[in-house]
């Protein structure tokens, strides 16, 4: 029997919805049981309270910024924010412009001036290797044996500038706990300093700035070539100077060559750490020094960016800082719930009164959707960080007129295809046919919508596309999971294929009437169409016989006077021939 | 019900039907009123209640305050910007707004201190919100990208769905509308323009383009091969499918707008301002409009600008010599 496909499909999609539903929920309960996440989705500033701060950064001169150097810029943001002792804060990139900088609770004034302040990049002489912890009590040097100055330093390279003051900082200095607490405590470029090398695990005493980072042209990273000019495999990262960084690179090489140990090198410093310090092999006039050693090719890129993102020192200006008070957030979270709620009861109530029986099919299904789409937020948050934000729940709201858009569309079909009085069953699967493109492309439009919205917008516009997006997504997937295999299991139930007054789906009212009603007994037209219609409904009339079978307009013909009788009949006459 | 279905059962046959394409000419008119006067109000009012996100400015919410003098409010402000003017206003049941000019960063988390103190709440009950000059100009031009991006992906998708530009040209020229009257009644009720109100403009785009989507569905249908059949006109067609469809067209924005109210009156009235109630308010009247202008304009104006296709032209002529 045909009617067997159609109900094991519908039985198959139901259950493929189930086995979906059942994965997530299973994924989710397996992620709280073992303490990775939570049942809550997680919840944006807005709602939950912190302070947000949109930076859109600044750099020196005109010059454009490049998506590399925001990145570059956020990470620093980040190991600065994440310094000073504020956890879970969230920085982002948005439209490749601002910065977005979200926390819990306040920061302190330190906190928001280190967001802002641009990083320094410097180039400075090494004067003294050391361990990268503090020197244990029982191996300080003592007093009398700490360097004195002999006289005033002459170079950035003279060891002259080593104090013994200086000296005894260095051996306290404790660099895991530095770095813990890391500030921007501004290192006086005409001083010496202590900086710590993670890479290397050391820690050294600097001359005062030879070069300031603003002097690099550009940094890049390459395999190095060989004297014949093949290449060597082995990654270098090569720094282009301008001219005025040409001239005194030339003039600090020529002298570090000449010195030993760690005199021989000079560090690069971002931000008071050094993050490489190479040895000078060779006087370098040309302004482009190439750095090798142990490089790989992840490496070698990442301090290339480092090193161009100190060319171009960025600091940050406040687009807008918000600070929402919890209380404030708990409301709005509150208040965008409880308009949730009510407008879902408003749709029901409405649902069923428009459409009975069938309205619990749409209920159904709403509740469906809003099941997978709590699950969907629940696991982005967990696996992407989604945070739901108060636009994001005005999204949700805003979805379920949308998503039941898609049952209205559908079930009018249905009942157009019952008015041309087809059984239920066929015009289920007549009516789905042709609601499923109207579903997929205005869907389409609704996806785009968000993704485009998405994609080019700013601030809080983006947690409200997404909810828009998500919601689209899961609307089709509960159209053809759930609502219409449901119908066409639903059609199949002596309630809705008798056409029960209250199953929504009555044929009578919708004004078909099976031709043959059983019994023996034939449709018969009891009003007598022409007759009853105003002057005003003429025309409408002319409609209505227009869209009638021919075997209607016959019998309309048989009770309608004669005196119009010829001319339907001509008409019908007319109609067969084509 | 009965009564609603037995009207959907004749708008289906055609037993009644409304003269959407044909009165066409009345619509646009009207259109065309409602767009001129959208336009000309807020020249003549001098623009648009623009929100602080967009003059750029200071803006503080004291939640949960048994205090609502005004005068506390701008006490605060006065004490660390004595220039500054301050708009203090009680928003909702224990929720004081203070707004001001532009102020710095710093003096905006000064002030917020200070608010706390004199509202009697402690400083996690204020939230502060400060905006810097630009940043409205950068969500106004972000805004106005996402729009023209949208509008072209959509126009090609249209195009290429239902296969005729000129459904397309008319869905955008009927969006076209729909943005601007919304605007001008923006502008005639003096309602505040905030980003949310933007993003509220930006998805009445997605709602209305949605809403012409399934009427213009149907109308595809119906016009269908409209040439190998005699009972319609082109133009007949595309009124019936406006017709047959008016049912859902109305439980749709029904059950759109319903949620939409939801959040418009419980954010205006248990938060008095903020994101919920903008953004609620422009779908509100976005949605509106939206469908109105599906009805009375996008699929009047499809069937207008085919009417000069020769195919459309010989066909009613065809039907005209039968009649007559």
């Amino acid at each position: 029997m045909s009617s067997i496909r159609p109900v094991k499909q519908a039985r198959k999609a139901l259950l493929w919805l189930l086995v979906v539903f059942l994965i997530a929920s299973g994924v989710l309960v397996g992620g709280v049981l073992s303490g990775k996440t939570s049942f809550a989705p997680k919840l944006a500033l807005d709602l939950e309270g912190g302070t947000q701060m949109i930076l859109a950064p600044r750099v020196q001169g005109d010059q454009a910024i490049s998506q590399e150097q925001l990145d570059q810029a956020v990470e620093i943001i980040r190991q600065r924010v994440d310094g000073a002792g504020v956890t879970e804060s969230e920085i982002t990139t948005q439209s490749g412009r601002n910065v977005v900088v979200s926390m819990p609770g306040v920061p302190t004034q330190e906190t928001r001036d280190l967001i802002q302040a641009s990083a320094n990049m410097e180039f400075r002489p090494v004067l003294i290797t050391g361990a990268y912890t503090a020197t244990p009590e029982a191996d300080l040097t003592p007093a009398k044996d700490l360097p004195k100055p002999t006289g005033k330093p002459e170079n950035p390279s003279d060891t002259n500038w080593i104090t013994p003051e200086l000296y005894q900082q260095f051996e306290a200095y404790d660099c895991p706990t530095e770095l813990k607490e890391s500030s921007t405590t501004t290192h006086d470029p005409a001083k010496p300093m202590i900086s710590c090398d993670e890479r290397m695990g050391v820690k050294y005493i600097l001359g005062p700035q030879e070069i300031p980072g603003d002097q690099i042209s550009d940094a890049y990273a390459q395999l190095a070539r060989g004297v014949n000019g093949s290449v060597t495999g082995e990654w270098v990262v090569v720094i282009e100077f301008n001219s005025e960084g040409t001239k005194t690179f030339a003039d600090t090489t020529q002298r570090l060559i000449s010195l030993t140990g760690s005199r021989n090198q000079f560090a690069i410093v971002l931000d008071g750490n050094t993050i490489s310090a190479p040895t000078t092999n060779a006087v370098i006039s040309d302004g482009r020094p190439q750095i090798s050693g142990g490089f790989t090719q992840e490496t070698s890129q990442a301090l290339a960016e480092q090193l161009k993102y100190g060319a171009l020192p960025i600091s940050f200006d406040i687009q807008s800082e918000q600070q929402v008070s919890a209380t404030l957030g708990a409301d709005q979270l509150k208040a965008g719930l409880i308009a949730g709620i009510i407008g879902l009861i408003a749709v029901f109530i409405y649902s069923i009164f428009q459409y009975r029986a069938l309205g619990f099919v749409t209920i159904a299904s709403l509740l469906a959707s809003g099941v997978l789409t709590y699950l969907a937020l629940v696991l982005l948050g967990w696996g992407m960080n989604y945070r739901l934000s108060l636009a994001g729940v005005a999204g949700l709201i805003v979805a379920i007129g949308l998503i039941a858009d898609s049952f209205i569309v559908y079930f009018e079909r249905v009942r157009d295809e019952l008015r041309d009085g087809r059984p239920l069953a066929s015009a289920v699967a007549v009516g789905w046919k042709r609601a499923e493109r109207t579903i997929l492309a205005s869907k389409a439009v609704n996806v785009l919508a968000a993704v485009v919205l998405y994609i080019v917008a700013v601030g809080n516009v983006r947690g409200f596309a997404f909810t828009l997006g998500l919601t689209a997504v899961i609307d089709l997937v509960v159209v053809y999971g759930m609502t219409h295999p449901t119908l066409v299991l639903l059609a199949r139930t002596k309630f809705f294929a008798e056409g029960h007054r209250f199953s929504g789906l009555d044929p009578s009212l919708l004004g078909a009437e099976p031709l043959y009603k059983g019994a023996g007994q034939i449709r018969r037209f009891t009003d007598n169409v022409e007759a009853n219609r105003g002057k005003k409904n003429q025309k409408a009339g002319v409609e209505a016989a227009k869209r009638m079978t021919i075997a209607e307009r016959r019998r309309a013909e048989a009770n309608s006077a004669p005196a119009g009788a010829k001319t339907a009949k001509d008409k019908a006459q007319e109609e067969n021939n084509e | 019900m009965n009564k609603l279905v037995t009207w959907g059962n004749e708008l289906y046959t055609g037993k009644r039907s409304y003269p959407f394409t044909s009165k066409h000419r009345l619509w646009f008119s009207i259109a065309a009123v409602l767009v001129v006067l959208s336009i000309l109000l807020p020249v003549v009012k001098g623009g648009f209640n623009l929100g602080i996100d967009f003059r750029g400015g200071s803006e503080f919410t004291v939640s949960n305050t048994t205090h609502t003098e005004q005068g506390i409010g701008e006490q605060a402000v006065k004490a660390v910007a004595p220039e500054a003017m301050a708009t203090v206003t009680n928003i909702a049941p224990g929720t004081m707004r203070i707004q001001t000019e532009l102020l710095s960063d710093d003096q905006t988390l000064a002030i917020a201190k200070d608010l706390a103190a004199g509202y009697g709440v402690s400083a996690n009950e204020v939230t502060s919100n400060f905006i810097g000059p630009t940043w409205g100009q950068d969500v106004s031009r972000q805004a106005l990208v996402g729009l023209l991006v949208f509008v072209l992906l959509v126009g090609l998708l249209m195009a290429a769905y239902f296969r005729t530009w000129k459904m397309s040209l008319a869905a955008l020229i009927g969006l076209f509308t729909v943005i601007v009257v919304t605007g001008g009644i923006y502008s005639l009720t003096g309602f505040e323009i905030t980003p949310s109100a933007i993003i509220g403009f930006l998805t009445i785009l997605s709602y209305s383009l949605y809403d012409t989507v399934v009427v213009f569905d149907k109308i595809r249908e119906n016009t269908k091969d409209f040439s190998k059949r005699n009972e319609r006109t082109f133009e007949q067609q595309v009124n019936l499918a406006v017709n047959q469809t008016l049912v859902r067209s109305i439980n749709t924005s029904v059950v759109a707008v319903l949620p939409v109210a939801a959040i418009l009156f419980i954010g205006s009235y248990l938060l008095g301002a903020g994101t919920l109630k903008d953004l609620s308010l422009a779908l509100f009247v976005g949605i509106i409009v939206g469908t109105l202008s599906t009805i009375f304009i996008q699929a009047p104006l499809y069937a207008w600008l085919r009417r000069n296709d020769p195919e459309v032209v010989a066909h009613t002529k065809k039907l005209e010599a039968a009649a007559a």
